[in-house]
């Protein structure tokens, strides 16, 4: 019965004692079993993709009335394996005069920079890759190496183009980075401790409920760290031909895609962690498998979240997703930081009904407080218009007078 | 020789040779994403002696500050980013004196140094004490002045930039 509680657990536990048995030395065997495991997750996590590829087409499809994919087998559920089929057998065209090193190796870095993230995420209470007391910051560290990437796929390819978008996403990246670090501080303050482990087993109450607005902060942040709608202005389909992977072509390009996809799911997979229990539930703790059920589903509602935003939102302009981070996410996330210190500090630790009262009434003045200082400064100075002056025939009134005017000679001539 | 110490030396090398390719290739870009791969090398070092924070800080704050460093090169540069003439000026045996120098100074001033000797404490087997280490940042009697020093100069070094590169309107009218 061991094996339907704990699979996890159960296989290694079976593949360290048949190892032992062929006397291998013990460092041996943990080696081999961190190795094998982190192969079996990365795999796993690459075969996820092409669901979640399948799921957010069909989702969006519905959103915008379409049935999305549905003629490659049930519901079109194999519509991403031909596709796969059609980019394995897609041609390499490489540019001349590309940076040989940089350009083949800023695809790799990319999904690289998301699988690594994946080494630190508790799945269960026995499933996680390993646990360390620095784990937050390596998230972080671990994202930066992916903005290496860009850098190098926007100046690898040489082409002015991928190169104004590389920067641009650069950007977008660092600057997103600081309100996404200060929310996360809340978790760990919350938790006193920075392993993802100790941040899940702190949480019998969620942290969404003593910080929401940092969860919200973290939410917006995350989402532009991957760079979806509306924060898609680096990719931007509709105004762009592509952004700094513009060169790219066959599976190079895919893992480019592969990689964002991954990292939307990831993004939605620590949320999860840090804000809404993660594999925590009624029984997670004694069924193994239980728990993970649970972070599934607690992730899969984020996600479906994250699509949904996708589908709905407009895309930003830059000065307009500058003027969102540097101007409200990050005096806000600082502003909540040093709020909740103190008063988490001052309440009581034993009664967690009272603290999650105060905590969520001082997130909602907070709130409060940030909008009407934001509605005020916009009265006071109000966005400068970028859009043209209207042209006289694109005026409703005269218009209709023209187009009327227009009918009335072609009746009389 | 432990596997231990075979991983060391080829990280060590890796490190070095990598440094060295930062100040001699000519591609600005090049020199960073060099400068990349040392810094790598540091954080497995860091990695090798089993603490956990100091690896995953040195990615956080180097590697991720790189891309940053490339943007600006690429900005400040002219033509390809490719540098054209000599590397060396003619007071190359100057520099290369008084760094040998330097360096031999370093090293005797060390090896004088009680402290070189001693062991280090090997680290639990939970990782290194976060928690000893921030009080000991915020602590009076631990390092919070050389703390907040450092926060004051960088703060100085950023409101410096921005007069910097701010331009005055009075003296454009």
């Amino acid at each position: 019965m061991n094996f339907l509680y704990d699979p996890v657990g159960f296989l290694a536990e079976w593949l360290r004692g048949l190892l032992s048995t062929w006397g291998i030395p013990d460092v041996w065997i943990t080696f081999m079993l961190f190795l094998v495991g982190a192969g079996l997750l990365a795999t796993g996590a690459m075969v996820l993709v092409v669901f979640l590829i399948w799921g957010e087409r069909k989702v969006i499809g519905r959103v915008q009335d379409r049935f999305g994919p549905n003629r490659v087998g049930p519901w079109g559920i194999f519509q991403t394996f031909a596709d796969l089929l059609k980019i394995f057998t897609k041609e390499y065209i490489t540019p001349t005069g590309v940076d040989i090193v940089s350009y083949n190796l800023a695809p790799i870095l990319a999904v690289a920079s998301v699988l690594m993230v994946w080494a630190v995420i508790p799945f269960s209470i026995t499933f996680y890759g390993t646990d360390f007391n620095a784990a937050v910051l390596y998230i972080m560290a671990v994202g930066s190496i992916g903005e290496v990437g860009v850098v190098m796929a926007g100046w690898g390819s040489n082409n002015k183009y991928a190169m104004l978008a590389a920067f641009r996403a650069v950007a977008q990246l660092i600057s997103y980075e600081v309100p996404m670090v200060l929310s996360l501080v809340l978790p760990v303050m919350f938790a006193g401790s920075m392993s993802l482990v100790g941040i899940v087993q702190s949480q019998p109450v969620w942290n969404i409920f003593l910080a929401p607005l940092g969860a919200i902060v973290f939410l917006i942040s995350s989402i532009a760290e991957v760079g979806r709608a509306p924060f898609d202005l680096t990719e931007s389909e509709s105004e762009l031909v592509a952004g700094f992977n513009i060169e790219y072509s066959g599976l190079k390009f895919g893992m480019f895609y592969v990689a964002d996809f991954l990292h939307a799911f990831t993004i939605s997979l620590l949320f999860a962690t840090f804000f809404l229990g993660g594999w925590q539930g009624p029984g997670a703790a004694q069924f193994p498998f239980l728990g993970f059920v649970y972070y599934v589903l607690k992730t899969g509602c984020v996600y479906f979240l994250t699509v949904l935003m996708r589908a709905a939102l407009p895309r930003f302009r830059i000065d307009q997703m500058m003027d969102l981070n540097w101007k409200f996410l990050t005096p806000l996330s600082l502003v909540l930081v040093m709020l909740s210190a103190l008063v988490y500090k001052i309440l009581p630790k034993n009664m967690v009904f009272l603290q999650v009262i105060v905590m969520v009434v001082l997130n909602v003045l907070v709130y409060v407080v940030a909008d009407w200082l934001l509605n005020y400064y916009e009265k006071r100075n109000p966005r400068p218009a970028v859009v043209n002056e209207l042209r006289p025939m694109a005026r409703f009134p005269y218009a209709v007078a023209q187009s009327s005017s227009v009918s009335k000679k072609a009746r009389e001539g | 020789m432990a596997v231990i110490q075979i991983v060391f030396i080829l990280v060590a090398v890796v490190t070095i040779i990598s440094a060295g390719m930062v100040v001699s290739v000519r591609s600005m870009v090049h020199a960073a994403l060099w400068l990349v791969l040392a810094l790598l090398g540091v954080a497995a070092l860091f990695a090798l002696l089993q603490v956990r924070f100091f690896p995953v800080v040195q990615v956080l704050v180097y590697i991720g500050a790189i891309a940053t460093l490339i943007i600006v090169a690429v900005m400040l540069t002219r033509q390809v980013m490719q540098d054209v003439g000599s590397q060396l000026n003619s007071n190359w045996w100057l520099a290369a004196f008084v760094s040998v120098t330097l360096f031999i100074g370093m090293v005797w001033a060390l090896s004088n140094w009680p402290g070189m000797m001693t062991t280090t404490r090997a680290v639990p087997p939970g990782g290194e004490d976060i928690v000893a280490f921030g009080k000991a940042l915020t602590d009076p009697a631990g390092f919070v002045i050389p703390f907040e020093v450092a926060s004051v100069l960088l703060l100085g070094a950023l409101i410096g930039a921005i007069f910097l590169a701010t331009e005055r309107k009075e003296k454009q009218g």
